[in-house]
């Protein structure tokens, strides 16, 4: 009995242990999608889902509501804040676990994860009173300038040169997302077998190449997962982004202009919904972006498999 | 390729990486900075063991904010951990399980949810049957927020990890049970802890999920079945009011809730690096 | 012999009762500061607890009518809808409590002019409407004689969250423009035909701060406070009046004051009086038992005796933190709604 506890039985019992935890997951955000639908759901049957989808107009007084402004702002903002944060959060998990000296690895690990404790919030106010008038003075006036006497139809693709808006709402995001696709990486990184490096090395490779041909793409899982889970942070965040985005509800969007996003929608006007149309409406865009995440994610899965089609490893 | 070129594309690689680390620490270090600044005044006796104050008075504290932070915070860290790490382990060291792909799916679909609809579902399915805000709804919203990163981040680190590992254990006749509980955790507590500070950090400074579960109490308050503070609602709260008091109160709170977290980061760290 | 023994029977149980009560309530934010002095000062006078959290006003109204609250508090009042549906819902009707006033300021970002400007409602309606799009325009020019104007274009900023401020502002502009009525109208968050969106107080005036040629609107307590620029408004009366208290207080003293409190004050007829005003509101059950947060008699009596504690004495706390104190007439309908709170059918004492 105790042989079979510690050895088959053990083995059943723990993953049902492990089924259950999993399957709770799963029960949560199934119940979580059905709230949001259920919650939503007058809006969809007022507008018809695809109607509500591609509605342009978002008026709580008249009652029209429709999400594609704030779809096209959540895909454009999180898209571009993941390419800039891409590199970045690379060189980061390089430096940290292959380049740095190991103190100095410590240190920086340290502080990239410290990113990640600092509140929403207070990026958002950095943003307003540091970042904003850094970027209006320095890029976009200048851009402004430059293209108002240079290339006059690059005007309207840039937009009002206030400093609040897509460009400085994308940059604090970047930054807020670094530490998730970091910390990932540099695990990954730091996993990969001592001997697939000595090997290498001993074939007279420079350190780059060593990252380049066997680090980086032995490490490509930990490195997309990485950028996957910070992807998610960016389609989620509210408050930062809300703060500096400038909330403007009208396509198309410009660069320097104002824009909204589907979380800054919900978090401008949850709190002060009295509930009918406009509650359903918020809720059914919190149904649509989580449409959005699961359609990104069957995407992100996509590329993942065709990535490692043919190569060895996992 | 000759060699003169390789070492120089080196250097150059090296350059790069450091100019990428740095381009992300500078801005860190500036709003660090600023919020030190700005809140280091709001710091002081009366700020860690009073309840709070009117405005304009000045003093009071925050005591039942950094009472309540701790209180919610570990109660959704117990239960979002114990969740994630199940799903992550299921993930990482039973590849062939049929529940895995879905369960991918839905973690980084979570991590996508803009977190005061995880407070909207907390309060449909907590505090509405329960009858009243409580401290253990706002828990479950945080934990809720937990969830995919810990998840995520635990499969990762497994999934790195050799199968010869795995191997010599079944070899010795080890249980695969004993083997992912007693050699791959183990060897892999590193990850998993930055994986759960990662998720700690994220949920710790949310307030949305807060204002419609825990509710936020002035008053001291021990109850997980009632409401209760916290410090990122302080900070909401106080950061909008007009009243520079308040306002410098709320840099502290974030000042202090970024300590806070670089502690246990830190402790963390070193209990790991010990053993 | 026995009356007397009786009543201070009465009142030590009472005490004693009172000191095991604790409130909770959800609202707006704009009073919460204000709440906050009270509720302080309530428990220390009579022990009882009141826990006030602000989660918006929407936010105040929609717990009211989940019960998970003994009274909302909103910076609007329920509209003739949402009325209709409580008394449907509950079978009983929502008491509004007026509590204080504000007002909202035209605040703005103009380097070089240093003294108030003044505006007229029309003039702050074709502003926000995006029709005056410069600082030099005639109309301003009109209204402000002999103040160098800047050629500087006008960026609007407006509250991008749900408001009870913006609910103020855009009611007071539907009164003074018609085609603001008709293209915008009025509610707690509208489809702003131009400008800026910034989240919170805070958001606003750190954007008008932040823009050179920024104009937008924020509460007077936050511009007082934060020392923002705000200019005067011409009031009915054709006067331009810049928002204290005094000129708040006086928008408020109407002669006829509905029973139910729900009350319009902006573009007030009096002449010395601020037109951009209004009450903020605590919202509670005229029976309390329908309201399954109040979960006892003495929880209902304790509540009762709050309210009527914060239309009188509370009332001496309001100027210090820059809130307008009620005037004579609102606190005499309010003396009588909250007779009329009920428990089970029978009256709560409230002395």
């Amino acid at each position: 009995m105790r042989e079979r506890l510690y050895g088959k039985l053990g083995d059943r019992i723990f993953i049902a242990a492990l089924v259950t935890l999993g399957g709770a997951v799963m029960f949560i955000a199934a119940l979580m999608a059905w709230e949001l639908w259920s919650g939503g759901a007058k809006a969809f049957r007022t507008f018809g889902f695809w109607g509500f989808v591609f509605g342009r107009e978002w008026n709580v007084i008249t009652g029209q509501f429709g999400a594609w402004p704030f779809l096209v702002g959540t895909v454009i903002t999180s898209a571009v804040a993941l390419a800039l944060a891409f590199l970045p959060s690379l060189a980061a998990a390089i430096a940290i676990a292959e380049y740095a000296p190991r103190w100095l690895g410590e240190v920086i690990a340290y502080l990239v994860d410290l990113l990640a404790a600092l509140p929403s919030v207070v990026y958002g106010l950095w943003g307003i009173f540091v970042l904003v008038p850094l970027v209006r003075d320095r890029v976009e006036q200048p851009l402004f300038l430059w293209s108002a006497e240079h290339a006059p139809a690059l005007m309207g693709l840039l937009g009002p040169p206030t400093g609040i808006g897509m460009l400085s709402a994308v940059l604090v995001l970047a930054l807020m997302i670094v530490p998730y696709a970091s910390s990932l990486a540099r695990d990954a990184i730091r996993l990969v077998p001592r001997e697939q490096r000595e090997a290498m090395y001993a074939l007279g490779a420079t350190r780059w190449e060593v990252v380049r041909r066997v680090v980086l793409p032995y490490a490509r899982g930990g490195i997309f997962a990485g950028v996957i889970l910070a992807l998610a942070r960016a389609l989620g965040e509210t408050m930062a982004v809300t703060m500096l985005i400038g909330n403007g509800h009208q396509l198309p969007y410009s660069v320097f202009g104002p824009a909204a996003t589907m979380a800054s929608v919900i978090a401008n006007e949850f709190t002060e919904a009295e509930g009918g149309l406009q509650l359903a409406s918020l809720l059914a865009v919190g149904f649509l972006l989580f449409l959005l995440s699961l359609v990104v994610n069957f995407a992100a899965d996509w590329i993942l498999r065709r990535m490692s089609v043919g190569e060895g490893h996992e | 390729m000759n060699l003169r070129r390789r070492y120089l594309r080196d250097r150059l690689m090296v350059g790069l990486v450091y100019l990428g680390t740095s381009v992300v620490l500078l801005p860190l270090l500036l709003i660090i900075g600023y919020v030190f600044v700005k809140g280091v005044g709001a710091l002081n006796w009366d700020f860690f063991t009073k309840p709070p104050a009117p405005p304009g008075e000045g003093g009071g504290g925050m005591l039942p904010a950094i009472v309540g932070t701790f209180i919610i915070d570990l109660m959704a860290l117990a239960m979002g951990g114990l969740l994630g790490l199940g799903g992550g382990v299921l993930m990482a060291e039973y590849p062939e399980h049929p529940l895995n792909r879905p369960l991918r799916m839905v973690a980084n679909v979570l991590g996508g949810i803009p977190a005061i609809l995880m407070g909207l579902f907390a309060f449909v399915v907590v505090v509405l049957p329960m009858g009243g805000f409580s401290a253990f709804s706002g828990s479950v919203a945080l934990a809720i927020l937990m969830i995919p990163i810990i998840m995520r981040s635990t499969e990762e680190v497994l999934k790195l990890l050799p199968w010869e590992l795995r191997e010599a254990g079944l070899a010795l006749g080890l249980p695969r049970w004993r083997v992912t509980l007693s050699l791959i955790l183990p060897a892999a507590k590193g990850g998993i802890v930055t994986g759960l500070l990662l998720a700690l950090a994220r949920a710790a400074g949310e307030a949305a999920p807060l204002l419609f579960t825990a509710f936020g109490n002035q008053f001291l308050s021990f109850d997980p079945l009632g409401p209760m503070d916290s410090l990122p609602l302080k900070i909401y709260v106080y950061a909008i009011s007009p009243y520079e008091d308040w306002i410098q109160q709320a840099w502290g709170a974030a000042l202090l809730l970024a300590l806070m977290l670089m502690l246990t980061n830190f402790i963390a760290r070193r209990a790991m690096r010990r053993r | 012999m026995k009356k007397p023994v009786l009543v201070v029977l009465a009142l030590t149980l009472g005490m004693a009762l009172a000191q095991s009560v604790s409130l909770n309530g959800a609202g707006a934010t704009f009073p919460y500061p204000l709440y906050a002095k009270y509720f302080d000062a309530y428990q220390k006078l009579t022990g009882v607890r009141v826990n006030y959290q602000s989660i918006g006003s929407g936010g105040g109204i929609r717990q009211l009518f989940a019960q998970t609250v003994h009274f909302g508090a909103s910076d609007a009042p329920l509209s003739d809808e949402k009325i209709a549906e409580f008394e449907q819902k509950f079978g009983t009707q929502v008491i509004h409590v007026p509590t204080a006033l504000g007002a909202v300021v035209p605040s703005y970002n103009l380097p070089g002019v240093t003294q108030p400007l003044n505006f007229s409602g029309p003039v702050l309606a074709d502003i926000f409407l995006g029709k005056i799009k410069k600082w030099n325009d005639p109309a301003l020019a009109e209204l402000n004689p002999g103040v160098k104007l800047p050629a500087l274009p006008i960026t609007v900023v407006h509250r991008s969250d749900g408001s009870g401020t913006t609910y103020i502002w855009t009611e007071y502009l539907a009164k003074v423009s018609p085609e603001w009525k008709a293209k915008v109208g009025v509610g707690k968050s509208v489809s702003w035909p131009t400008g800026l969106g910034g989240k919170g107080n805070e958001g606003v005036a750190g954007l008008v701060r932040q823009v050179p040629g920024a104009i937008g609107y924020n509460e007077l307590i936050y511009a007082l406070q934060n020392k923002i620029a705000y200019g005067a408004v011409q009031n009915r009366a054709g006067k331009f009046v810049l928002a204290d208290l005094a000129s708040v207080r006086a928008a408020a003293e109407l002669k006829d004051f509905p029973a139910d409190t729900r009350v319009s004050i902006t573009d007030t007829p009096a002449p010395e009086g601020y037109p951009i005003a209004s009450f903020t509101w605590i919202l509670v059950y005229r029976d309390l038992d329908k309201d399954k947060a109040v979960k006892s008699r003495a929880e209902a009596e304790a509540l009762a005796r709050l309210l009527d504690w914060v239309i009188h004495d509370g009332q001496r706390y309001n100027e210090a933190l820059h809130y307008a104190a009620l005037p004579e007439v609102a606190v005499k309908v309010s003396e009588a709604n909250l007779a009329g709170l009920r428990y089970h059918n029978e009256p709560l004492n409230q002395k």
